[in-house]
């Protein structure tokens, strides 16, 4: 997976104003036999946010049809497989990240998806799958955004005497830089950057990583500031800790810290270093009935168009999934910043960069975490 | 009955029948009648209560009896490749990779289950007991085993779509897995594992179910312990204050119970945390150095402080019950017959109140041990109950094979600390009011 191909669009011009693709019922192709309410399941707060501003809203505009929201996505994958075995699947659109979306398709809980088909192609022609590219990293999913795992660190701390951190191995720096540090309670993320830290080659990491002396490693490597780690769970833990200067830096989704930053105005910045991409995107349940399905085709093929991707940038400081899309990111819609500077994708963000593997964590995943949480305990 | 009354006295004569039994009025024996009318007292009540007992089967007991099932069940491997488990029964993992004829049906089961598309379902459920498996199922698609040509060999085949094929391992774990029930899920809530070898203990490094079963029923008890310490006064207080500051007490035991779990549990980690209010207190009146800060959460000390005060109710309510029905004299009495205040607290106030101590504790004990939201959010690692992993393993890795088992344990575990309970102490000394 090439997450690098889309830097480069996105570096172009980030500047071309947002408000230009407004879409009128007339263009909007008509939804014959489709029912007229849907239920999408997404996130909550800021990112449901942002999708209702520039998705939901322009669509029932446009439709009159009526959207329910379901702030599910933490538990989709084991209330889908619920549903599936009640017989009762009522949702229609589920929004999950990729390795979530990859393990509904194996369960053959997500429906397949035929990218060119079903889904609009960009304003120049170029198809959906070309579009898109690599992200499609799954039959079953449509991604929407790129975002990263990345370090915020706080930019008030005294014992570091006027240093700050720049480099991912800094975490790791207890000498250099004091204090407690959250960190994800799962093994995803921190055994790469562990082993990042402790010489291996970037693209080494998984099959060192594949080994036991290479898992043993990473948790030695983690070891040495384990005493100095906060786990937490949910993203919002980070930047709550580094607000209320309970550690001095973690590990969090961008736009978690890019709220935190520009909204709340607290003393933090930014590490990117060493930041992780991961996808966010839709999966459609398998064996919906055939209304419903026809809806949520029709509005899939509406909100994952070139300019619905870009709009949802304007919201939240995710990069959308499209090509196409990255150069009418303008600015935020509220606090009219500039939004392509705090892009992960953004080229001075993403010097160094971590892809993250999903087919692998999907084979090591019960395993690693078994170890992990075994070695969390001692 | 008949027979001890029939020559009693009692009923007037012409009430009995030739025999000599009792009559009622209508000429039946007064025997059958009265069962009549008990079975119609009995199904009188049966149906009173049968909306409830429908209720509590349909939603209570059928789910989780359904759910622990699971912790045994395995129709996966045998309904998937229903010819490769045939086949592979006569196959001995020692003598190498399996020949032709288990490949043959291997073939013909994924062909069905790619169509299907259930072989990567299969894939993952393999993947929990070795890790690969799901991606070497994944790989083996539609696609690829349509390239694969019936009349040659399959063995290579199978080979070029995946080295692992050609391998022991695999198989082995198939063979394995293939019944419809497996004890795997229980022994790995023991930290042990099922391998084609037989039973073995699991790397140590993975070792952690074991232990947190123990962490649990440690932490629970002193959650238990504590939760005593702290409401026995108040309990006290409650039942022996005058009424009107007594309900002001009350209103102060139950406010807490009105606010939502999570407010309390996230007030908690404000008060708690080291830039937090207590230990910016304890700084400012100097007991506690500013670069040492007590680390009060994210441990078991928070997930103690926390559940303490959670539960703590449950333990007043039914203590504060009791000691409402032991009458004050019973002390005067015992100071009259010249004790002290210990003696007579302890010889004759406490044993009564022991019922409510009972009853509180086993409340407490019982909704500890299965806690799961709060030690989540203030445990941190260490404060962690097993009841985190059933969750963990419901909603994020979907072993509910696993979780099932998990559960089933900890069911037994409450059973067992219940029976024990009552051989040491006694069920029927146990009072909520």
């Amino acid at each position: 997976m090439r997450l690098t191909n889309l830097l480069g669009g996105t570096a172009l011009a980030m500047t071309a104003a947002a408000a230009a693709g407004a879409i009128s019922a007339q263009e909007l192709p008509a939804c014959e036999g489709c029912a007229d309410s849907m239920t999408i399941v997404s996130w909550g707060g800021a990112y449901s946010n942002s999708q209702a501003k520039a998705y939901h809203e322009p669509y029932q505009e446009l439709t009159g049809i009526e959207i329910v929201n379901d702030e599910s996505s933490a538990e989709a994958v084991a209330k889908l497989r619920a549903m599936d075995e009640a017989g009762n699947v009522t949702w229609d659109l589920v929004d999950v990240v990729a390795s979530d979306a990859m393990r509904l398709c194996d369960e053959g809980l997500a429906m397949e998806i035929d990218a060119d088909a079903d889904l609009a192609a960009a304003p120049d022609g170029t198809t959906a799958s070309e579009d898109f590219g690599d992200l499609l990293v799954s039959e079953c999913f449509i991604p929407q955004i790129v975002y990263s795992t990345t370090f915020g660190y706080r930019t008030d701390v005294a014992e570091w005497g006027g240093k700050t951190p720049d480099d991912i191995c800094d975490v790791f720096d207890l000498e250099a830089f004091p204090g407690k540090r959250s960190l994800e309670k799962r093994p995803i993320n921190n055994m790469e950057w562990a082993l990042l830290c402790d010489g291996v080659a970037k693209e080494d990491v998984y099959d060192v990583l594949e080994t036991d002396e290479g898992q043993a490693q990473a948790l030695a490597k983690l070891a040495t500031i384990k005493d100095s780690v906060v786990w937490w769970s949910a993203g919002a833990e980070t930047p709550q800790l580094l607000a209320d200067g309970e550690v001095v830096m973690g590990s969090t989704y961008n736009g978690r810290l890019f709220a935190l930053i520009e909204e709340q105005k607290q003393p933090v910045a930014m590490l990117w270093d060493a930041q992780v991409f991961d996808l966010d995107g839709w999966i459609i349940p398998a064996g919906l009935p055939d209304d419903r399905k026809a809806r949520v085709m029709h509005y899939l093929n509406f909100a994952t168009d070139t300019q619905r991707l870009a709009d949802q940038a304007a919201y939240i400081s995710y990069g959308p999934a499209r090509k196409s899309s990255a150069p009418l990111v303008g600015k935020h819609a509220e606090l009219g910043i500039e939004m392509a500077p705090h892009m992960p994708t953004d080229p001075e963000n993403s010097k160094n960069t971590f892809l993250y593997n999903y087919e692998w964590w999907a084979d090591y995943r019960d395993d690693m975490d078994a170890k992990f949480q075994s070695w969390l305990l001692n | 009955m008949a027979d001890a009354t029939a020559g009693d006295g009692i009923a007037p004569e012409e009430n009995r029948s030739a025999s000599g039994l009792l009559l009622s009025a209508d000429g039946t024996p007064l025997k059958n009648s009265i069962a009549r009318a008990e079975r119609r007292a009995r199904i009188r009540a049966f149906l009173l209560i049968l909306p409830l007992l429908a209720f509590v089967m349909v939603s209570f007991i059928a789910p989780i009896a359904d759910m622990l099932f699971r912790s045994v069940e395995n129709d996966i491997v045998a309904d998937t490749l229903p010819r490769t488990v045939v086949e592979l029964q006569d196959w001995d993992p020692a003598s190498g990779v399996p020949g032709e004829p288990v490949f043959e049906a291997f073939y013909a089961d994924m062909l069905d289950a790619t169509e299907a598309k259930i072989h990567t379902r299969l894939g993952s459920r393999l993947n929990y007991e070795e890790s690969g498996m799901s991606s070497l199922f994944r790989k083996t698609n539609a696609r690829r085993l349509g390239r694969i040509d019936d009349t040659q060999p399959l063995a290579p085949q199978f080979e070029k779509i995946d080295e692992d094929w050609a391998t022991v391992e695999p198989w082995a774990i198939l063979k394995t897995f293939s019944a419809r029930y497996t004890p795997g899920y229980f022994l790995q809530a023991a930290d042990m594992k099922l391998t084609p070898e037989g039973v073995e203990s699991v790397d140590e490094t993975q070792q952690i179910y074991i232990k947190l079963f123990w962490r649990t029923i440690i932490l629970s008890l002193t959650i238990t312990c504590s939760c005593l310490l702290l409401g026995y006064p108040v309990a006290w207080l409650l039942a022996n204050l005058p009424m009107k500051s007594a309900n002001i007490l009350m209103i102060l035991v139950l406010l807490p119970f009105w606010t939502s779990l999570l407010v309390r549990t996230s007030a908690w980690k404000v008060l708690l945390q080291e830039q937090g209010v207590i230990n910016d207190i304890l700084v400012w009146i100097g007991l506690v150095n500013d670069g040492a800060r007590l680390v009060l959460i994210n441990n078991q000390i928070g997930t103690v402080i926390a559940m303490t005060h959670i539960l703590l109710p449950f333990m007043i309510l039914p203590l504060y019950s009791v000691m409402k029905t032991i009458p004050p004299s019973y002390l005067r009495a015992a100071k009259s017959m010249g004790a002290n205040d210990w003696v007579a607290f302890w010889r004759v106030y406490f044993p009564q109140s022991i019922p409510g101590i009972g009853a509180g504790a086993i409340l407490v004990f019982i909704l500890a041990i299965g806690y799961y939201i709060t030690p989540e959010l203030v445990g941190g690692t260490s404060g962690t109950f097993i009841s985190n992993r059933i969750a963990f393993h419901i909603s994020t890795s979907l072993n509910w094979g696993l979780a099932a088992a998990l559960g089933s344990l900890l069911l037994i575990l409450v059973m067992g600390l219940y029976w024990l309970y009552d051989k040491i102490v006694g069920i029927d000394n146990v009072k909520l009011g």
